[in-house]
């Protein structure tokens, strides 16, 4: 797998991050070259492996329906860089 | 609805439902609506680092119950996913649903059509996640306010297969979903606080066709009125672009319905950029639903509305209206019900729920878990009309009010008490009856020279003599035989 340029942009914007555009080449290739790495993966044969979606043997871990107090309103709100006494404020996202 | 007739509407409704729990889908945070802003909230809801969701058990038994009542597939083993994108209402980046494989599969419903047609409308998938926080953008605020309280609280989305090709239909399936959800308390069914929410993806094309054209989703109808007006408004726009050759503007967007226009508008998002990267959920243990699990939530369902409509037209030979208008309502259904089980007079008993119960609840605003009659109370009104104690209007107008407000007594002490017993002996009767012809000679004589509509005027008075206390039945009898003679 390779990744160009247009996929590097869009990884980007889907991670919100920005980087120079002088940096791009060396971008790609630490990408390529991590995902080459990942790669080496795929030389072990998983034809009789089921797929893993979890690391731990543990099935059902459930919680009843019950309720307990989280945080407090004031405790929630403290490290927000950007609050009123009610909200939290984030820059204005129009749609 | 009006559209082109070479065409037709092909339409798939996405429904969430916001499941009726006490906690958030994977935190104890309080699901409560209405609360001031930012309380129900803890590290979880928030998305801090190094914090572990649990799964609510509930959430599990409630989408199960929506597949069983679906006819869905339950899905045994149970994976959750991130959904991953930015946005400030989701504080972790994610959201926590379920991609492959979702609790429930291939499911459907039948819905009755206007034409008396039945029509199998298939049920994708259901699955459950969990629902955003809310932002408010106000024109006055320089920032965005973010609420987290809704953050975190259980959904199911169910999910129809593009079944749906008329306005009408889309209205009975989602009047069937709602029903479904309120009889198995599994959410609260109400629209506009947005615990039930639609989303309609809607395409046409030519009659024949086979294949699907491109969709466009269409979000923002917080009322099935609203599903409607969206469909008609949508599918008359693809018919027109694709009529004037401008098939290939359709293109596969999200559009935003304005109830104030009637019109969607396509929403300024990068749509190709939209891209979820759904990975196995690490931080939940996979849910195993083994056979006692779903046999214990089987023993838990409750009647359905389609069962109940069965037994009613059925059992009960009910009319196919009176059981509609009796199912509307899953407390008015379960009243009747057991108003039923000790009155043989279905009819009557249904007349009584759906004419005088739901006359005075809807005149109080009250709802029936407030109304002071138990269904005895009202299998005691039509026994003393099915006896001819009382005629139905005296039990209907003057009794049923009096008894509201005196639940402890008998209706037969009202009717006593109230002097509304009506009167039987037939001798009283028959002077009464013999005064009022004798009051009016002239229409005698026109009676017997055949105007036998008169009848109808002597009954008028001799109830007005007797304040309406004379059984009709024996005073009808009477008077035409003494007219007669």
């Amino acid at each position: 797998m390779k990744v160009d340029k247009k996929t590097l942009e869009n990884l980007a914007y889907l991670s919100r991050l920005e980087f120079d555009e002088k940096n791009t080449e060396k971008m790609l290739g630490d990408l390529n070259r991590i995902l080459d790495w990942i790669d080496m993966l795929n030389e072990v044969d998983t034809t009789h492996t089921a797929p893993l979606a979890q690391m731990s043997a543990e099935i059902n871990n459930l919680r009843p329906d019950v309720l307990k107090q989280g945080l407090s309103h004031k405790d929630g709100l403290k490290n927000a860089p950007k609050k009123d006494s009610d909200y939290f404020r984030v820059p204005k996202v129009l749609e | 609805m009006n559209i082109h007739p070479d065409y037709e509407v092909v339409v798939g409704l996405e429904v969430h439902a916001q499941l009726k729990t006490n906690t958030k889908a994977y935190v104890s945070d309080s699901t409560e609506y209405g609360a001031l802003p930012n309380t129900h909230i803890s590290v979880i809801t928030l998305g801090h680092p190094g914090t572990l969701p649990k799964v609510n058990e509930k959430t599990v038994d409630y989408a199960i119950k929506m597949g069983i009542a679906t006819n869905c597939e339950i899905t045994r083993h149970n994976v959750f996913a991130r959904k991953n994108y930015f946005y400030p209402d989701l504080p972790k980046g994610y959201q926590i649903t379920q991609d492959k494989d979702p609790i429930c599969q291939k499911g459907y419903i039948d819905v009755k059509c206007k034409d008396a047609d039945v029509k199998r409308i298939g049920i994708t998938r259901i699955h459950m996640e969990e629902d955003a926080g809310k932002s408010m953008h106000l024109a006055e605020e320089i920032d965005t306010l973010v609420d987290f309280n809704r953050a975190g609280v259980p959904l199911i989305e169910i999910v129809s297969e593009p079944d749906i090709r008329n306005t009408e239909e889309a209205y009975l399936y989602l009047q069937e979903i709602r029903r479904l959800v309120v009889y198995l308390d599994v959410c609260d069914g109400n629209m506009e606080e947005g615990s039930l929410r639609c989303d309609a993806n809607i395409s046409v094309r030519k009659k024949g066709e086979t294949k699907y054209n491109t969709r466009v989703e269409v979000k923002n109808m917080n009322s099935f009125r609203n599903v409607q007006r969206a469909i008609e408004y949508e599918a008359q726009r693809q018919i027109e672009l694709i009529e004037s050759g401008k098939q290939h503007t359709i293109i596969q967007e999200t559009r935003n319905f304005d109830p104030n226009t009637g019109k969607t508008a396509g929403m300024r998002t990068k749509e190709n950029l939209n891209d979820y990267r759904y990975f196995p959920e690490p931080d939940l243990t996979p849910v195993i639903i083994s056979d006692e699990w779903l046999k214990r939530v089987e023993s838990e369902m409750p009647a359905l509305p389609k069962a109940l409509f069965d037994k009613f037209t059925k059992e009960y030979k009910l009319s196919d209206y009176d059981a509609l208008v009796l199912i509307e309502n899953k407390e008015i259904a379960l009243y009747f019900e057991e108003l039923a089980q000790i009155t043989p007079n279905y009819k009557q008993a249904c007349n009584w729920v759906t004419t005088e119960i739901k006359g005075y609840l809807n005149e109080m605003a009250l709802s029936l878990e407030k109304f002071s009659l138990k269904p005895t109370h009202i299998a005691e009104l039509i026994e003393l009309v099915q006896q001819n104690k009382v005629s139905h209007s005296i039990a209907s107008q003057k009794i049923f009010p009096i008894l509201v407000k005196n639940p402890e007594k008998t209706p037969e002490e009202i009717a006593k008490a109230e002097n509304l017993l009506l009167d039987n002996d037939a001798d009283a009767l028959k002077s009464i009856i013999n005064e009022v012809i004798n009051m009016f000679p002239d229409k005698v004589k026109e009676y017997k020279a055949g105007k036998k509509g008169l009848l109808g005027m002597f009954m008028g008075e001799i109830m007005k003599k007797t304040k309406g206390k004379a059984d009709p039945k024996t005073t009808n009898q009477i008077l035409a035989e003494m007219l007669d003679n």
